[in-house]
């Protein structure tokens, strides 16, 4: 119990005197992690829609597959991101080893999978008289695929939410590919575990307290848009 | 749905991304894409910078003691170059060099680092400094090995005492100093046997677990000094030569890998044995643990 105390405390006191770099890591932290996550929106989304809605031979399989990805350990995307950036391997060139663009990469592919599994299920579970009336109103293709990704936007948004929980707690990606550099690549997952291996628990507590903070303002946004939609 | 609407969805977002990341790379060797973040931008001391970034790949212990928190930061201001801590463990920091991806390296395993020297993987290998390494556990010390002057006899009496101990198990220097005290007291590495233990994490987080679970552990004095609670984990076996820890800096074969900064690397080793160097690790520590971390020891 004191130890947790001891932490609110930390936490609070950080905050307030913006030690220990904690506004840079944490405004860094949600830089990283919103545009990873605008990213596997913007590619998820419509993968999801393309799921759900197409037929071709395979679906069923990419849809598994889809599904599987939401598995993605995050140890197992920072390390194959690692081996494509380090200098040895295909990309070394690029200089991109250790900088926030490879987190962002690696966390893309860790967001993308979610976002796209959750949205095929979302549109997969739509009536399916919505399609034909959508049709018989006569929408081309473009409008067709707005339609639906608004009918379906509630469980969408929850598409969103689980793909920006899936890589704003993730450390071990981040870790590999960032190199936790203060000042270029530390976010706070992986400052927390730094402050861990030095053996200050009450700092690290901290750092997870604001993190904790930071998500649940993001999801207290989110959902307010979601339930506002819902009222209509 | 038929096939052009599905090339339809799968166009434009894409195009989207890949545009996003055409503008990423140029950010990339500076600091982040976004405005957030607060990075110090290195004074331009053009003269000596080698304009590139420089890996050095080093140990978790020289890491966790802050040292390199205040050499890192003198360097880069007298270069002008910007340095990539990557703390990893001595083995780890090895296998970077190993494949190029690091410059240069900080590392304290003697028998691997002559190994890696032999690859012709290294060159300069310089010493630096030292400390050395202290057997720690629980005050009430049921293997009974305090004020032992000799590391192997302690060693043999932790294993007859089958008395709990935990070891890095992470390729570390320190993980290979414990092995070969294990060999000094011509024991078998006692891995599988129920009283032997490996956390695989660094040594902070070892001396956590070992001290939560009352057993002895193997750690650099610098990493004790500045992590463990004194009472609780005091140190029972100090001294013996074999307990000597020596740090080396190796600037990584520009040779065999062309894409290393070789004159950052070069300069950084010089860096690391000059003047202003030496006299930061002859001080560092000092202050707030009332003995200096470490101890310049250059050829």
């Amino acid at each position: 119990m004191g130890l947790l105390l001891e932490a609110l405390q930390e936490a609070w006191r950080l905050l307030v005197t913006g030690d220990g770099d904690v506004y840079s890591i944490t405004l860094r932290t949600g830089a990283i992690t919103g545009i990873s996550t605008a990213l596997s929106a913007l590619v998820g989304l419509p993968v999801g829609l393309a799921l759900a809605l197409a037929r071709f031979p395979g679906q069923r399989w990419l849809v598994a597959l889809a599904n599987a990805g939401t598995g993605m350990p995050p140890v197992v995307a920072g390390l194959f991101v690692s081996i494509l950036l380090w200098r040895s391997g295909p990309f070394g060139a690029l200089h991109l080893i250790y900088t926030p663009t490879a987190m962002v990469l690696a966390q893309f592919l860790i967001a993308m999978p979610v976002i796209a599994a959750v949205t095929a299920g979302a549109v997969m579970a739509l009536p399916p008289s919505l399609h034909l009336q959508i049709r018989a109103m006569g929408a081309g293709t473009v409008e067709y695929l707005w339609l639906v990704a608004r009918e379906a936007r509630l469980p969408l948004l929850v598409a969103l939410m689980a793909g920006f929980g899936s890589v704003i707690s993730e450390v071990g990606a981040s870790m590999m590919v960032g190199g936790n550099l203060s000042g270029e690549t530390r976010v706070l997952t992986t400052a927390a575990v730094l402050e861990v291996s030095r053996g200050r628990m009450g700092t690290a507590m901290a750092l997870g307290i604001i993190l904790l903070t930071l998500v649940l303002a993001i999801a207290f946004a989110l959902t307010i848009v979601q339930q506002r939609s819902q009222r209509r | 749905m038929r096939l052009r609407s599905l090339i339809v969805s799968f166009a434009v977002f894409p195009a989207l991304l890949v545009a996003a990341c055409a503008s990423a790379p140029q950010a990339a060797p500076s600091a982040t894409p976004a405005a957030a973040a607060a990075t110090p931008s290195p004074t331009a001391t053009a003269v000596k910078s080698s304009g590139k970034e420089l890996i050095l790949a080093t140990t978790t212990s020289t890491q966790d003691s802050g040292l390199l928190d205040v050499l890192v930061p003198l360097y880069e201001k007298q270069t002008g170059d910007k340095v990539k801590v990557i703390a990893v463990g001595s083995g780890a920091a090895l296998d970077l060099g190993r494949k190029g991806n690091a410059d240069v390296l900080l590392v304290h395993s003697p028998a691997a680092e002559e190994a890696y020297m032999k690859e012709g993987a290294g060159i300069n290998r310089t010493r630096v400094m030292y400390n050395d390494f202290v057997i720690v556990g629980p005050a009430a010390d049921p293997a009974k090995i305090k004020g032992t002057k000799d590391a192997a006899a302690a060693m043999k009496a932790i294993a007859a005492a089958k008395a709990p101990f935990y070891g890095r198990g992470d390729n570390s220097g320190t993980q290979a100093a414990e092995l070969a005290l294990w060999k000094g007291a011509g024991l078998d590495v006692p891995k599988g046997q129920a009283w032997y233990h490996e956390t695989g994490q660094g040594m902070g987080p070892t001396l956590t677990v070992a001290v939560e679970k009352d057993g002895y552990t193997l750690s650099d004095r610098a990493t004790w000094l500045s992590n463990a609670d004194k009472t609780k984990q005091p140190v029972l076996v100090e001294g013996d030569k074999a307990l000597f820890n020596v740090y080396h800096v190796i600037p990584v074969n520009p040779a065999k890998f062309p894409s290393v900064n070789k004159t950052g690397a070069e300069q950084f080793r010089a860096f690391m044995v000059s003047k202003d160097a030496l006299a930061v690790i002859s001080t560092f520590g000092k202050e707030k643990y009332g003995q200096a971390l470490f101890y310049p020891y250059t050829e």
